[in-house]
């Protein structure tokens, strides 16, 4: 009975192959989980036994079921073992397994790296081939690092089957460990020329990989794929090949000339190459294939039956498109009619390249048209994602570059507002930003703008109705800010008023309700001050009762800042009331809190804050930290740039034509850069091309406020009224152009037809202000306003570090900054009056090379008398000229006086110089690029030329300033002396034990050595001083016995023993050099004696 | 390529390959979002699909969809014609194949697919080679069990 049973369970385990496991899935289908969950305990039984056959047909059922989503990860030791089979029918499976199942967390991998590599030299190739595409998938850094060589080794195997294999994987390979890049790179060339086109075919797929990452290096191929272009046959390596010139072309430029002519070959031949060579049309000499693409679009369209094949025509050719515009949009814009097309296609991809193109073709003139037609798309458009992707479109086509496109504002608001009635959109807050952006900047649109907010507030129910909508009430956002702040325009304050302090409110998010509590204290002064006007005196007072009705709602509220401004507020209102109950006029108290222009800052405005003088950004704030690391890797980068620095100039004055050229420069980069916004006369020429024009005064729009119901799509009649504008103007400008021709009969070419007007010739009826100066002096003022002023109601709002914060709302408050002039003459006073006060004077030397390490010695010299800068040195060596070296020198300003005019000046020696400017002589000294206000310190960088490092020398010097005080400024001279220890020219190196072993044993070295007595320290101690002090690093340390290494800036070697026994020292040297050695040793005797 | 799916028009998976390291879940994810997405869309629809920071190419044959994740510079008509000869060798080795020959041999279809494709890229454009290479690797796998018999 017993053996049946086993027996039957045998028979049962042999017989469920994948085959069955499938079958019998598909058989249960309404249990299925059940039955696989039956199944897996089998499974589980059967990686149990010893036989390897059960357990590969095991594994492979694993493998199905992970395709369905069960977890095996627990069975992946059982695959390694499968793997490992030496059957090949088996370890296929294995592999194929392993395949699916691993990642890069799947910890046996580390178990596989030596199968693999007895795989992948097994005389099978398929066995070896198996490995490879196995590996191919779970190839982790590790396996990269233990395997590349093998793998190199394989791609000059003799069958190519393996050698193709080798050279696709290396890739692989390359990006988990880039190190065996370089190696296997020759090898990776040479196979681009393999006699198999299999392998070859590999090595180009291989290397377009590697240089759409980085073409850079691989420019130096371009001959041998321009050959292989030229020959191959074969369009899969062709596409390959065309692609890489695709990244190589914008690097060299002659190579798109040269590449016309076999690409329009190749073009001809074969169509479907074509998708490959948009990459190049951006180069583009190609142009021509641009009519080709659009006939192709247009042939496509004109088709009745939508077959999938010509849609994908389409797609292409739309892609193509975009990648044409970037570089010659007028050939694009021609087939304006045919994307407009595109965009009413059934599918989505279609629809959304054919948007990207918009963006590009969109002019004054068919702005309106295009959005109005996106428009009626919203309202269509199924699902979220195409409807977010049509309002993020529109709204970029709106503002680019600055709303250039924009001529009646009306019509863009009335836009915003129609695209606040999308459900369900996440973009509430771009819309909300665009509102406020346009109700800052433009000035002309406030009234109407305020009116449309209004009515949103009003109406803000419809908006926050349902939960799903909660995006949009970032709209209510603007509107609450935009009303509060431009309120003299509301037409009914009271209204809006009492529409913002509704109970409904409490629902927003807490950001949004900290502009509602913010914005209603504004509307609140405004009403105030209409109240007050009338004679009756209880219509404030009530107003005020509704403040502090209303407010307590907020205060409670669970967002900090809504409670703390509530609360602020509240506060302030039952004060007011107070007042009013005594009949005092308030009203204009109350306003002052808002008055003045909220104007916006641009992003970049904090470059125009300057540099307080003395704080020099670059200067370390403490010691810089000893250890120099990046002296090995790239110290000929941070020489070179930092040598120049000693004549850069910090705040000195430019000439004229420099600032002129500047001045240029950064208006042209302003006209493109959409967060400048300050207005300014000159704003208005950037629309005033055509000449003529500025006789055309900027249209009032007298229309009765169309927005009374939100909700109703009410921007189509501004295309109307647009056209009806535009029409008008032509007709006036026609009569001038008349008169003109009369008056004048120069005969300029200036052509104004009465039929298809120009773009020039579209006037926008408002202007956007456009910042011109970079910061405004409105702005630099309220900088000082954010940290000096106290009582003004406003600071708080601003951020606190008082920097420059953009109006863009960011985190939730808006931080606008109010500007007001008068504040700042104030502070500059103040800071006239500092008093003068004890000058002090203390010179300290300070000795460094290099970052290595540092030594001090204080040459202590003290004078009381003179207002003098404190200075500290450095002396750096130049590792990459050994003739150089760079001293720091800081210069502190110890006393109470402003120090200017710094000149720092040496008296060469013969061996050593200080590096002046061109031009200038011998005896001239270098002048300090900045001055030194009282307490304040700052680096200056002067090089010297020096000859021979063997000797310690002390250069003497002199600097001369002027002190200035209140009354009066003295001319000022300080001595000092340089001192070139020959320890500052040494430089950390760090050195290994058998590069020093043989160093030593060369021969090529002299011998000294000193006796140092009395030392008391530790002797871990003592080597980390002379590590520290005179920049050595140690070799080797046994017990108390220490081998040290350094190196001079003219690459002499230095090799110290430093041997302890009691209080004794004895330091055996050696050193190339002997006089430097013996100077050396001297420096490092000193130190210890000094302790 | 990152990588590639083949499911029925039930959204049934019925091959995956992943040339890029991703965690289980991560791969289920993305596998349930695509299908969904791929099947809504309709017969007439282009054959390319922009998702996430990747190009999703697809094609239908008969009842499957064969759906390649490739990244954005990558050509799609390549990948199309991938897909292509994929089922083209498909065909070959199983003589007209259809949708069960791949459920009840899928570990077939995943080693045409590994000789055709290695880590992403074509490895093999010629058909022949690649069904040579698979016939021999079967030939020996019979040779196997015949002497393990």
């Amino acid at each position: 009975m017993a053996l049946k049973i086993v027996k039957g369970s045998i028979d049962r385990m042999f017989d469920k192959n994948l085959q069955d496991l499938v079958r019998g899935i598909r058989n249960h289908k309404e249990d299925e989980a059940k039955y696989i969950s039956t199944c897996i305990d089998e499974i589980k039984q059967e990686l149990k036994q010893d036989n390897i056959a059960v357990k590969a047909n095991a594994v492979c059922k694993l493998t199905y079921l992970q395709m369905l989503g069960y977890d095996v990860s627990w069975a992946a030791f059982n695959i390694v073992e499968v793997m490992s089979s030496s059957k090949f029918t088996y370890k296929r499976i294995g592999y194929l397994a392993a395949s699916q199942c691993f990642h890069e967390s799947t910890d046996v991998i580390m178990l596989t790296t030596n199968q693999i590599r007895k795989d992948l030299s097994s005389p099978n190739q398929y066995d070896t081939g198996v490995a490879l595409t196995g590996l191919s998938c779970f190839v982790t850094p590790d396996l990269a690092r233990d395997l590349a060589n093998d793998i190199m080794t394989l791609m000059s195997h003799t069958k190519p089957y393996i050698r193709k294999k080798a050279v696709l994987i290396m890739y692989k390979v390359f990006l988990k460990y880039p190190e065996s890049l370089r190696p296997a790179f020759p090898r990776l060339k040479e196979k681009l020329e393999d006699p198999d086109p299999g392998v070859q075919s590999a090595a180009v797929n291989v290397i377009c990989e590697l240089a759409r990452r980085n073409p850079k290096n691989y420019l130096s191929l371009a001959p041998l794929f321009f050959k292989l272009m030229t020959s191959s046959t074969n369009n899969w390596v062709l596409i390959k090949i065309i692609k890489l010139f695709g990244a190589l072309t914008p690097l060299e430029p002659r190579l798109g000339k040269k590449l016309i002519e076999p690409l329009t070959n190749l073009i001809h031949r074969k169509i479907h190459i074509f998708s490959s060579h948009k990459m190049l049309c951006s180069q583009s000499h190609l142009i021509v294939s641009l009519s080709r693409i659009a006939v192709l679009i247009s042939l496509s369209s004109g088709m009745p039956n939508h077959s999938a094949s010509i849609q994908v025509m389409k797609y292409l050719g739309l892609l193509a498109m975009s990648k044409i515009l970037k570089t010659h949009p007028k050939s694009v814009q021609s087939h304006k009619d045919l994307i407009l097309q595109c965009l009413d296609d059934k599918d989505e991809s279609i629809r959304l390249r054919a948007l990207d193109l918009l963006y590009g073709m969109v002019s004054k003139k068919n702005l309106m048209e295009i959005v109005k037609k996106l428009m009626l798309h919203v309202d269509k458009a199924e699902g979220t994602t195409y409807r977010d992707e049509l309002l993020t479109k529109i709204i970029d086509i709106c503002s680019q570059s600055n709303y250039q496109y924009i001529t009646n504002f009306e019509w863009y608001i009335s836009i915003l507002v129609e695209l606040t009635r999308l459900e369900g959109t996440r973009h509430g807050h771009l819309i909300a930003s665009q509102m406020l952006d346009v109700a800052i900047r433009v000035r002309a649109i406030r009234v109407f703008a305020v009116a449309q907010m209004a009515t949103l507030l009003d109406n803000a129910h419809l908006l926050t109705g349902n939960m799903q909508r909660m995006g949009i009430c970032e709209v209510l956002y603007a509107a609450a800010w935009i009303c509060g702040e431009f309120s003299e325009h509301l037409e009914n304050p009271m209204q809006t008023l009492e529409a913002m302090l509704r109970p409904k409110v409490a629902t927003l998010p807490g950001h949004i309700q900290a502009v509602y509590v913010q914005n209603a204290a504004k509307l609140f002064a405004t009403v105030l001050k209409n109240q007050e006007g009338n004679t009756d005196s209880t219509a404030a007072q009530e107003t005020s009762q509704l403040m502090i009705d209303r407010l307590p709602l907020f205060v409670q509220s669970a967002n900090l800042e809504v409670q703390e401004r509530a609360s602020c507020i509240l506060q302030l209102v039952k004060y007011i009331q107070k007042l009013q109950q005594k009949d005092v006029e308030v009203a204009e108290e109350v306003c002052a809190l808002f008055a003045g222009e909220l104007n916006p800052v641009a992003p970049k405005a904090q470059k125009k804050v300057p540099v307080p003088e003395g704080l020099d950004l670059d200067a370390w704030i403490n010691e810089p930290p000893s250890e120099s690391e990046s002296e090995d890797e790239q110290p000929k980068a941070i020489f070179a740039k930092e040598e120049p620095k000693h004549s850069r100039p910090r705040h000195t004055e430019v000439d004229e034509k420099e600032l002129a050229r500047r001045r240029e420069a950064r208006k042209q980069e302003q006209a493109n850069n959409p967060f400048y916004i300050k207005a300014s006369p000159s704003s208005q020429k950037a629309y005033q091309e055509a000449p003529g024009v500025e006789h055309i005064p900027v249209v009032q729009i007298d229309l009765s406020v169309p927005l009374k119901v939100p909700g109703l799509p009410m921007s189509d009649q501004y295309v109307k009224l647009e056209e009806e504008r535009r029409q008008k103007e032509r007709a006036d400008k026609k009569k001038k152009e008349k008169k003109k021709r009369k008056e004048k009969r120069s005969g300029r070419g200036r052509k104004h037809d009465s039929g298809p007007e120009s773009e020039e010739d579209i006037t926008p009826a408002h202007m956007v202000d456009i910042v011109t100066e970079e910061m405004p002096e409105v702005h630099r003022s309220c900088l000082n306003i954010t940290m000096n002023l106290k009582g003004n109601a406003r600071t708080n709002m601003i951020s606190a570090k008082g920097a420059v914060s953009s109006y863009v709302v960011s985190g939730g408050i808006f931080l606008p900054v109010k500007s007001s002039k008068h504040k700042k003459k104030k502070q500059k006073k103040e800071k006239e009056e500092k008093e003068k006060k004890k000058k002090k004077k203390h010179h300290h030397h300070h000795h460094h090379s290099d970052g290595g390490g540092e030594e001090s010695v204080q040459n202590g010299t003290v004078e009381e008398e003179e207002p003098l800068p404190v200075s500290v040195y450095d002396i750096q060596g130049n590792l990459q000229d050994g003739s150089q070296v760079v001293v720091s020198v800081i210069f502190e300003n110890k006393c109470d006086s402003f120090l200017k005019s710094m000149e720092f000046n040496v008296l060469d020696s013969l061996n050593s110089k200080l590096q002046r400017p061109e031009g200038s002589g011998p005896h001239d000294g270098l002048t300090v690029p900045f001055q030194l206000p009282p307490g304040v310190s700052n680096e200056a960088r002067f090089v010297f030329t020096v000859q021979s490092i063997v000797m310690p020398q002390k250069l003497k010097g002199t600097l001369t300033f002027i002190v200035k005080n209140e009354d009066s400024s003295t001319h000022e001279k300080l001595d000092f002396k340089l001192h070139f220890t020959c320890t500052s020219y040494l430089i950390t190196t760090p050195c290994y034990s058998d590069a020093f072993a043989k160093l030593l044993e060369s021969g090529d070295l002299k011998c000294s050595s000193v006796r140092l007595e009395g030392v008391i320290m530790p002797f871990h101690h003592l080597l980390a001083r002379i590590c520290f002090h005179h920049h050595f690093s140690v070799v080797e340390r046994i017990d108390s016995c220490a081998s040290m290494y350094s190196r001079s800036i003219q690459g002499h070697h230095v090799c110290l023993l430093v041997k302890t026994s009691g209080q004794t020292v004895s330091i055996d040297a050696k050193c190339d050099e002997p006089t430097l050695l013996g100077n050396v040793l001297d420096e490092i005797k000193q130190t210890f004696s000094q302790c | 390529m990152q990588f590639m799916l083949l499911f029925s028009r039930q959204g049934k998976l019925r091959l995956q390959k992943w040339y890029v390291p991703l965690s289980d879940k991560e791969k289920k994810k993305i596998t349930r979002e695509l299908v969904q997405t791929v099947l809504a869309r309709k017969p007439k629809m282009c054959s390319f699909l922009e998702w996430r920071d990747l190009k999703i190419v697809y094609k239908r044959y008969a009842s499957l969809y064969f759906c390649c994740a490739i990244e954005d510079q990558d050509n799609e008509l390549i990948t199309l014609e991938i897909i292509h000869r994929y089922v083209e060798l498909l065909d070959k080795y199983f003589g007209s194949v259809c949708e069960l020959d791949i459920i009840f041999n899928f570990e077939k279809a995943y080693f045409i697919l590994d000789e055709f494709l290695l880590g992403g890229e074509a490895q093999e454009t010629s058909k022949k080679n690649v069904l040579k290479a698979i016939e021999q690797a079967d030939l020996l796998q019979e040779l196997n069990a015949f002497n393990v018999n």
